[in-house]
This record gives C-alpha cells, sequence and structure tokens, in this order.
C-alpha cells in the first residue's frame, strides 16, 4: 500500500514502478465475496449436513445442477448489469421458450431440433426489442422489462391455451429422444472417466452395485463453458471493454465513440438465448413444458450477479462471481433439503446472503481503496 | 511560415431563437495554445462543440491545414485529429487508465483480442513523455485525484490528436498544485507542434500559457489579442464589455 497521497509526492520516479500489491489487488477483485460466502456455506453444510451425502458424487452434481441452471441465467446477466441494464423479462422468457420448443414439436409436427432453434431465434427477437426500446425510448430498462415480464407470460398462456387447451405439455420425451440436437441440453459427458472413478472408488456406488453417478449433466459443462465465454469477453476483447464503458459512463463513451447502444442491444439478446438454453434443458431432461416455468428467475439471477460483486450501478462486475453466487444458491438450496431444515426457509436464508454479501462486498472495496 | 492547422471564418449558431455565435473568425498555427475567454453564456463551450463535430454550424466555413471540412459528428472531428478533452472529463471511472487512453479505439492483436501489452506501453510511455504524475497504468481513474485525472484525459487527447487540442476549462476543479501540474503538461504539447484552444475562466492562467487572447461577449467576437501586446486591464475590459475590439 502506498503511505502517502500520490499527488503530494514530488519525486515519482519510484512511484510509477511500485506496483499496488498483490493483496490490495486481490482484496479489490469482485469475486471476493461471493468466494469467500461459497467457502463459508461449504464449511457451514460440511458441519452441519457432512454426514448426509451432499459431498457425495450424487450430492455434488445435484446441487452443481441447481448452481449450473441458474449460472447460466447469471452469466449473461452480469454482463448486462455492468453495462448498466436489467432485464427483469428472464424469467419469463424461460416459460415463453419452453412452449415455443413444445408446441410446434407437438401440435404442428415439427422435429425437436427445429423447434429448439425456433425458440432461439424468437426469443433472441425479443431480446432484441427489449434492447431496442430500453436504448431508442431512454427509459430505464427496469421499467421496460418489467413490462416484458408481464406481456411474455401473458402471450405464454394465451398462446398454449389457445392453441393445446392447457397450461402443461409432457411427453415430450417420446419426440426428443432420437432427435441429434438432444444429448447437447439433456445429455451426459465424462462418463468414461466417472466410470473409472467409480472401479476406483472413488465416485461411490449404490445399493444394486451401479455408480451414484454415471456422468456430468450438459447443464454443468454449458454453464462453466458460458461463465468461460463471458470472461473472456469480458477481460480479452473490445466488446467486453464497451460492456464496462456503456455501465460507468455512458455518455463519456459516447463521445468517445464506444457504440453503447449496439452494446447494450447484443447483450439484451444474449440474456434472451440464455433463457432460451435454460428452457431447452429444462424441457429436454424433463420432457415436459409448462407456462409457469421460470418464475422469480430474473430476480434469483440477480441475486446470483450481486452476491457476485456486479455493482447495481454498473460498470463494475465479474462473470466469475456471478459463477460463485449460483454456486452459492446450489449449495445453499441443497443444503437445507440435507440438514432437513424445512425448506420454507431456503427463500429466507438467500434474500439474508444477498444483502449480507452486498454489504461485505462494498466494505471490502472500500477498505482496499482507502489503503491504496 | 506554415499555415493555421484551423481556420474558422464568419462562424455562426442559433439555438432557436437564441444566437450563441455571431460571425466568429479566427486562425490556429500548429504548436500555438489561444486561449479563449468571455463571460458565462458568452458561447464559448458552443464555439468548442462546433469545432469538435458535435454542432454544426448555422453559416461559416471550418478549414483543417488549408482544407475545407464539413463535420457531421463528433467522430469524424476525431478522425481529422481534433481531440476534445471535455469539462466533465468524459473518463471511464472504474476502468484502468491505459483502458481509457484508449476506449473506443482499442488496439487488437493479430488473433482480434485486446492487446493490452500494447496499450499499457503506450500508456506509459506517453504519460512520462508528459510528466503525467499517475501511480501505475494500471491504476483506476476512480483512484486518481482531480489533477491526475485531468493528466489521463489531456493524456489521451495527445495520445490521438494530430492537429487540434480543445481543452474546455481543464483546470476549473483543480486546487494551485494540480492547477500548476496541467499547465505544464498544456505547455508541454507546443512541442508537439498541436494547435490548442483552451478556455479559461483564469486570467492569471491566461496569461501564464496562452500565445493570444480571444474575447467572446454574448456571441460576440470582441477581439483577439497578442498575449504579450496587452493586459488584465484590456481584456477586462473587453469580457465585461467596456471596452470594444
Ligand atoms: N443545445 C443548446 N440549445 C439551446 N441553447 C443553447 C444550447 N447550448 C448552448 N446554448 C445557449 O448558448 C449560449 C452560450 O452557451 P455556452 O455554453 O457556449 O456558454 P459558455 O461561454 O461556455 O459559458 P460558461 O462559461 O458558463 O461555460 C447560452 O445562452 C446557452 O443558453
Ligand atoms: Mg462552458
Amino acid at each position: 500500500m502506498l503511505e502517502e497521497p500520490i499527488h503530494m509526492t514530488t519525486d515519482t520516479r519510484d512511484e510509477r514502478v511500485r506496483a499496488v500489491p498483490t493483496l490490495s489487488r486481490l482484496l479489490a477483485r469482485p469475486e471476493l465475496g461471493a468466494v469467500a460466502g461459497a467457502l463459508l456455506v461449504f464449511a457451514f453444510f460440511a458441519v452441519t449436513a457432512g454426514g448426509s451425502g451432499i459431498y457425495s458424487a450424487k450430492g455434488i452434481v445435484n446441487f452443481l445442477e441447481i448452481s449450473a441452471q441458474l449460472g447460466i441465467l447469471a452469466a449473461p446477466v452480469a454482463l448486462l448489469m455492468i453495462a448498466g441494464e436489467f432485464d427483469l423479462s428472464v424469467g419469463s422468457m424461460i416459460g415463453f421458450a419452453g412452449i415455443a420448443i413444445a408446441i410446434p414439436t407437438l401440435a404442428w409436427g415439427w422435429p425437436i431440433w427445429l423447434a429448439v432453434l425456433f425458440a432461439f431465434a424468437v426469443c433472441g427477437f425479443f431480446g432484441y426489442l427489449n434492447g431496442l426500446i430500453v436504448v431508442k425510448t431512454g427509459l430505464p430498462s427496469f421499467i421496460v422489462t418489467l413490462g416484458s415480464l408481464f406481456m411474455l407470460r401473458g402471450l405464454t398462456l394465451g398462446i398454449m391455451r389457445g392453441v393445446t387447451g392447457r397450461t402443461q405439455a409432457s411427453g415430450l420425451h417420446e419426440y426428443s429422444r432420437d432427435d441429434w440436437i438432444t444429448p447437447f441440453f439433456s445429455g451426459q459427458v465424462l462418463r468414461t472417466p466417472v466410470a473409472w472413478l467409480a472401479d476406483l472408488g472413488i465416485i461411490g456406488k449404490r445399493a444394486d452395485g451401479l455408480p451414484m453417478i454415471t456422468g456430468i449433466p450438459m447443464s454443468i459443462i454449458w454453464w462453466i463453458a458460458l461463465t468461460l465465454f463471458c470472461t473472456w469477453l469480458l477481460t480479452r476483447t473490445r466488446f467486453g471493454n464497451w460492456i464496462f464503458a456503456a455501465g460507468g459512463e455512458a455518455n463519456a463513451a459516447r463521445n468517445l465513440g464506444v457504440p453503447v447502444a449496439r452494446t447494450k442491444i447484443t447483450l439484451f439478446v444474449f440474456t434472451a438465448l440464455a433463457a432460451t438454453l435454460f428452457a431447452a434443458i429444462q424441457v429436454l431432461v424433463t420432457g415436459s413444458a409448462d407456462t409457469l416455468r421460470g418464475n422469480l428467475k430474473e430476480f434469483e439471477a440477480i441475486i446470483a450477479v450481486v452476491i457476485g460483486g456486479t455493482l447495481l450501478t454498473g460498470g463494475y462486475g465479474s462473470a466469475i462471481g456471478a459463477m460463485f453466487g449460483a454456486l452459492i444458491f446450489g449449495v445453499v438450496q441443497m443444503g437445507i433439503f440435507y440438514t432437513g431444515i424445512d425448506t420454507d426457509w431456503f427463500k429466507l436464508f438467500m434474500g439474508a446472503m444477498m444483502v449480507t454479501a452486498v454489504l461485505f462486498n462494498s466494505y471490502v472495496r472500500n477498505r482496499a481503496m482507502r489503503n491504496r | 511560415m506554415t499555415g493555421p492547422v484551423l481556420e474558422l471564418s464568419g462562424i455562426r449558431k442559433t439555438f432557436g431563437g437564441v444566437t450563441a455565435i455571431e460571425d466568429f473568425s479566427l486562425e490556429i498555427f500548429p504548436g500555438e495554445i489561444v486561449a479563449l475567454v468571455g463571460d458565462n453564456g458568452a458561447g464559448k463551450s458552443t464555439l468548442i462543440k462546433i469545432v469538435s463535430g458535435v454542432h454544426p454550424p448555422s453559416a461559416g466555413s471550418i478549414a483543417l491545414d488549408g482544407q475545407p471540412v464539413v463535420m457531421s459528428n463528433a467522430t469524424m472531428a476525431r478522425m481529422l485529429g481534433i481531440e476534445v478533452v471535455y469539462q466533465d472529463l468524459a473518463l471511464a471511472d472504474q476502468q484502468a487508465v491505459y483502458m481509457n487512453l484508449f476506449l473506443g479505439r482499442e488496439p487488437l492483436t493479430a488473433l482480434g483480442l485486446l492487446d493490452r501489452r500494447r496499450m499499457i506501453a503506450e500508456t506509459e510511455k506517453l504519460v512520462k513523455e508528459l510528466d503525467v504524475r499517475i501511480p501505475s497504468a494500471h491504476a483506476a481513474i476512480r483512484d486518481l485525484s482531480g489533477g491526475q485525472r485531468q493528466g489521463v484525459a489531456i493524456a489521451r487527447a495527445t495520445h490521438w490528436a494530430s492537429k487540434l487540442i480543445l481543452l474546455d476549462e481543464p483546470t476549473a476543479a483543480l486546487g494551485v498544485a494540480e492547477t500548476a501540474r496541467v499547465e505544464e503538461i498544456v505547455r508541454s504539447l507546443k512541442k508537439r507542434n498541436i494547435g490548442v484552444l483552451i478556455i479559461s475562466h483564469s486570467l492569471d492562467q491566461v496569461f501564464r500559457l496562452s500565445d493570444r487572447i480571444c474575447v467572446l461577449r454574448r456571441g460576440k467576437q470582441i477581439g483577439v489579442r497578442d498575449t504579450k501586446a496587452t493586459d488584465k486591464n484590456e481584456i477586462i475590459a473587453m469580457i465585461t464589455g467596456l471596452k470594444q475590439g
């Protein structure tokens, strides 16, 4: 840490080469709170539910799957929030994407792969509209996407009831089983290494002698891949730089020739596509669609992103942080289940966790800054 | 002697019924610092916005290096080698210094990725040349003092300007020591053969820095003086309307 305010020094040769100390730099990372929080909840459930199997291969995959679903949303939502905007419509978008896959398959006889691509296209377009309206009208995205939240849910219910007369659709497995696109969303990977580990006794076996898990679900792979992609985008590309600039000082960025509008619209499309990915995984894994799917996911994603250290005001944050936010979410949800506490308490816990994480993040950030 | 880098003739700007600038003509030569002074609302910022392509003039012509130009937006002015240090600086607070220097014009590697190494190297070189005292090219803008921020904004303008830098009240928010630092940086721009147009409300500063002083009063150009051939009293008289050019 520097001992004196920098602007008061007269000789500055040494100052220029002196790097900000590693510890202080680490403390200033946005992810710090989420990583610490994750360690904390891991430790907490190791003590309270250690013997219940939450950290067995099966338990780990279970909570990772929950985390993965949320994390798939959280990574693009983090980018959007860094760019200074909200998307409250992702939850409704999940419901809509679900029926956009189910209806063409069940009612129109389309192959699943085409229905999935159709859902991506339509939802991507809705995301584009969200972005366009925000950018063109200058209205807060909170308001615009709050409107979309209701409109999309209404549209989903109306279309689904109109076409099928019901609010749910099941039996999609029959159509998806042999489709080439299915393994990308509901399949498992790494089956061979998992089998080896089971043979070695590292992964436990069930009573019938089969390994507890047979592979890693694709959703977890998507989650990790999407987080890495978003991190790469943020830190390595020009577009990522524009995301930070758009959220920090939109006016300044515009003055300097950063295409702020285009950047934001792209990110709205991205969150809509992530919601569709979420829906595609859910539909193909469960074989069903429901007009109420995705309810409250928009807020869960925001919670994960905020726990991950992204500022609500934009201009600052990380996708890795959102990943840890989603991880905490999954661990706590499963952990509460494994400890036998009534799962009704889960929401209380997550809400409190978020507020604590934000307080912790801002406290550490302020400390780290003052120490410089 | 080389010709003027910027030549404004008969510039006029009206906003609806308000005439913000009326028949303004000025030449700025390479390596010259011209100060633009005048009371609040005299039209100084408007003039800078015209030269930087933000507002098109209602009448009159702009020439760069003798070539007439019509600038329809700020990007075009930037491409022509004109940079502005805005009153609000236009820096991205959470971003590192080197990112700010290249924001919107980031150099890329052969793979199309951000070329951080080059940005950092060029930032360090420039910061050293201009003697902008910042802790490091990696420092975030929010951690810098007002003077350091101003230094970064000027460094950015310097890096990209090939012809002209426009400064809108660059030291308005700064203390004495920081003002002195910024003035030194502005003075060092002369060596780069760039024309500088600086708006300032501090006459002391204007006399310390400028080669010529141009006075605006309620949108009218009262006159242009060689700094060496005039004094504060005359300039004050021109600003307040006691004396006509
Ligand atoms: N976009 C605009 N629309 C309408 N009127 C404007 C606009 N911009 C400036 N004006 C008017 O033009 C006049 C000159 O304003 P300008 O900002 O150029 O003054 P200034 O000399 O920079 O003043 P200050 O020293 O206070 O910064 C003012 O009367 C102002 O109200
Ligand atoms: Mg002004």
